[in-house]
């Protein structure tokens, strides 16, 4: 739902400057001001009463009747959050990512006391491509904008400093939605984030949503999708943003496994080692494609997962 | 901290560029790959105390001249004079850095027992302040307390009872300026050097001098011979005040000059203009939407409410610096500061040079820009902001964007209408024109009723803006206005286009296919430094 506006920008036809924002010639560097747009846009204003009351309302109003219609979500995992709920502490969803839809099923599948006070790390330059977009991604998700370009100590910070004041966070440490089905590696923001504002790591599994609405696609088609809470997870002494991020990485693929064979299993491999990877197996992009299976099939049973046993 | 002007190479994602067209605005885009664009410096930090700077200045002159407290004493005749209405443009908004320097004389000569001060506007052959302006320029205070009893008026340049003859320098060029400043034991001049050109002993040998002293240094052969007027060492036409400024000082008129500098926030940050004074690829999603409405607005209008809105902008400028004491030392440092705000160094001349001409020049404040105007302005003024070498190669051409409706202002400007109907119409050679129509002009005793009486401009004053923009046209191949009325246009002898595309297309029958290409963006100032 957030990439209406540049679904719908992609057809406005270009209007000339002065209608449409200026291009920059070559060499110039514009000074920075406040931006409206961009990496550096800033959305503290989302962050207020009536912007909340408005997103509150988009969610439950809008969003968790589209996605039921959509998804079916099926929740799991959730009672291994009670002793976080007791803490009332902020924490930091962290969930595999392949559909525009994975960002509404979880703003609808995060239980409170973090539903309507949770932010979601987005791509500056998807997401906050233009001032409307940008707009709409702070007030209809609660977004900020995230460099995925580069480190960006700004983005970093923006999001540290919300975290300390007691919002938590939605993020998809792959960086991007999967472009054929499979898990991409996780990138350390979360866990860099963990480790440095001390808070929990919930890994989060989000299974079928890839065949709801998966990346290339414009309409989405209804499935049902699988939401798994895991275990929060924190840093403990010794661990670096690498390793711990690393240890939440095995954690989202035995959440995969989870949903794919049964809890019992699951754990079995992942003591051995032999949970299967989110990045699905090192093989030339058919076999990839092969083994998951046919993407587009409206099936509600659980797709096989490779190795399969 | 203000970005200082620069030099844009222009390429296929520059925005279209910001074209002034008299009292309309125009966006053109301009050839890639062979066209640069000369932006202005943004306006430099103004002073946080002008009052104090102003008293600092007064007490602490530059060069061979003691305080300003030291030259007031009780009994002696005071002559403050000040700029006229042709500075600064657009005006500025109250208070006037002008009544802020007055008051400032004021209270020193309060405070020393003078009595005998007279305050006079120097206008040259200008047209009259109103009451109004001067009271803009000088503020009410200054205004109630003077112009009531006569102490306050216009310079008269052709009261032959209040003309003082003082000389001839060696180049045979005669000095006569106002009797009253001249006989005073101190003259202090109060000067806005909105431009290099300003100041200096041109304000007292040029602002309070006669037809008979003027007609020395305003003529053809001194105007081709300043190249140019915003370079003091390479301007005849300041050699030449220069050496009446040596006159006035050998015989004993004591002159203590005070000049001001301003930035050049001419449009402000904020507000409906400010989008004027920044860059277009700056500009914000506000920018564009104020830019246009007005644009809507402004080409929808009749021409007297635009020209009435415009004339009414009153500029937020902010003082730069002051300076005062002995003349030439005062001006050498006021140079400085107006270069420090507007020079822009530039590598080599250009082909084609356009420019968008604005609403206002020096001489139609609260008036009408009529065509002779809009020949002074771009080749006059906009021409001649450059130091070096002139912005276009001789031969090259000149893109002057303005409408140059055939209109006058029948107060303002009675002898231009006669100009441009029978001289304009005889011929533009200036050579010609001075030979055989000046002296007609400058001796008619209805203008120079009207120039007394009146809020005229002098009879001889059309000559001296067609001279003004004399080294331009001798300079340039070829001049197009875009945009123009076609009868006007064709009258000053320049060609018609409508469009700039189409005068760029005219423009490589003289200086070939891809010309290159340099565009003043021009206001706020900007001046060019041609290496």
């Amino acid at each position: 739902m957030v990439a209406l506006p540049n679904a719908v920008s992609r057809y406005l036809p270009k209007l000339p400057f002065p209608f449409s924002a200026p291009t920059v010639p070559s060499g110039v560097e514009v000074p920075a001001g406040k931006a409206r747009s961009g990496p550096d846009y800033d959305t503290e204003w989302a962050r207020r009463y009536p912007a909340r009351v408005a997103r509150a309302a988009l969610v439950e109003a809008v969003a968790r009747p589209a996605v039921q219609a959509l998804a079916r979500p099926q929740l799991h995992g959730l009672d291994r959050l009670d002793p976080l709920v007791e803490a009332g502490r902020p924490v930091i969803f962290a969930a595999n990512h392949h559909s525009h839809v994975d960002t509404p099923l979880l703003s609808c599948s995060v239980p409170e006391p973090w539903r309507h006070r949770l932010f979601v790390a987005a791509a500056a330059d998807y997401f906050f491509r233009t001032r409307v977009t940008s707009v709409l991604s702070a007030l209809v998700i609660g977004a900020i904008p995230i460099d995925r370009s580069r480190v960006s100590r700004r983005s970093a910070d923006r999001a540290a400093d919300l975290i300390d004041g007691g919002w938590s966070m939605l993020i998809f440490p792959e960086g991007g939605r999967s472009p054929d089905g499979w898990g991409q590696p996780f990138r350390g923001g979360a866990a860099y984030l963990a480790l440095r504002c001390g808070v929990p790591v919930v890994p989060v599994h989000l299974e079928g949503t890839g065949r709801i609405l998966r990346k290339g696609r414009k309409l989405p088609t209804p499935a049902t999708a699988r939401v798994t809470f895991g275990h929060p997870l924190t840093p403990v002494p010794g661990d670096d943003a690498r390793r711990f991020g690393a240890t939440l990485e095995r954690a989202v693929a035995a959440l995969a496994d989870e949903a794919t064979t049964d809890w019992w299993q699951a754990r079995r491999r992942a003591h051995a080692g032999e949970t299967p990877a989110l990045t699905g197996p090192a093989a030339p992009a058919w076999r990839r494609a092969w083994a998951l299976g046919d993407p587009d099939r409206r099936r509600t049973r659980q797709r096989r997962r490779w190795p399969a046993n | 901290m203000p970005r200082p002007g620069f030099v844009l190479d222009v390429d296929r994602s520059t925005p279209p560029i910001l074209f002034h067209h008299g009292e309309s605005l125009r966006l053109e885009r301009l050839p890639a790959g062979r066209t640069r664009v000369l932006y202005p410096g943004e306006p430099i930090e103004p002073l946080d105390d002008p009052e104090g700077a102003i008293r600092a200045a007064l007490d602490n002159p530059l060069g061979d001249s003691e305080p300003l407290r030291a030259l007031l004493r009780p009994g002696m005749k005071l002559t403050i004079c000040f700029d006229d209405i042709s500075l600064p443009l657009p005006p500025m908004r109250r208070p006037d850095i002008r009544q802020r320097v007055i008051e400032a004389v004021l209270d020193r000569a309060a405070e020393a027992g003078v009595d005998d001060v007279h305050i006079v506007a120097a206008l040259a052959l200008h047209r009259r302040m109103t009451e109004a302006e001067l009271r803009h320029a000088v503020g009410d205070r200054v205004y109630d307390a003077f112009a009531p009893h006569g102490l306050l008026y216009n310079h008269d340049a052709e009261d032959p009872d209040n003309l003082a003859f003082l000389g001839t320098t060696p180049h045979g060029e005669e000095v006569e300026i106002n009797k009253r400043a001249a006989e005073s034991d101190l003259i202090v001049y109060v000067n806005i050097n909105l431009v290099s050109m300003d100041g200096g002993h041109k304000s007292t040998a040029t602002g309070l001098a006669s037809y008979r002293s003027l007609r020395h240094h305003h003529n053809v052969s001194t105007m081709r011979r300043s190249t140019s007027f915003m370079d003091r060492h390479s301007s005849e036409l300041h050699s030449s005040n220069w050496r009446m400024g040596k006159v006035i000082r050998d015989a004993g008129v004591k002159i203590f000059q005070i000049e001001t500098t301003l930035n050049n926030d001419c449009f402000g940050t904020s507000g409906p203009m400010a989008v004027l004074q920044k860059r277009e690829w700056e500009w914000s999603a506000r920018d564009r939407a104020s830019f246009v409405a007005m644009r809507a607005g402004l080409d929808r209008m009749p021409s007297k409410a635009k020209r009435k809105i415009f004339q009414a902008w009153l500029a937020p400028y902010g003082l730069t610096s002051v300076q005062a004491g002995e003349v030439e030392a005062v001006h050498e440092v006021t140079v400085e500061n107006v270069y420090r705000q507007q020079l822009v160094e530039v590598e080599g001349q250009t082909d084609i040079l356009t420019m968008g001409l604005p609403y206002i020049c020096p001489y139609n404040v609260n008036s009408v820009m009529n065509p002779i105007l809009v020949m002074c302005l771009g080749l006059g003024y906009f021409f001649n902001m450059y130091r070096g070498r002139p912005l276009v190669r001789e031969g090259g051409v000149v893109i002057m964007s303005h409408p140059t409706p055939w209109e006058f202002h029948p107060v303002h400007h009675p002898s231009y209408i006669d100009f441009f109907e029978q001289v304009l119409a005889d011929t533009t050679d200036p050579v010609e024109i001075e030979a055989r129509y000046e002296k007609q002009f400058a001796e008619d005793e209805w203008y120079r009723h009207l120039y007394r009486t009146s809020y005229a401009y002098h009879g001889v004053h059309p000559f001296y803006m067609w001279y003004w923009g004399c080294h331009g046209l001798a300079h340039a191949g070829k001049v197009i206005i875009v945009g123009g009325d076609p009868r006007s246009v064709r009258r000053l002898g320049f060609t018609a286009a409508s469009t700039l595309q189409d005068a760029l297309a005219m423009a490589e029958d003289v200086v070939g296919r891809d010309a290159t290409i340099t565009h003043l963006h021009n206001p706020p100032f900007v001046m060019a430094d041609v290496k």
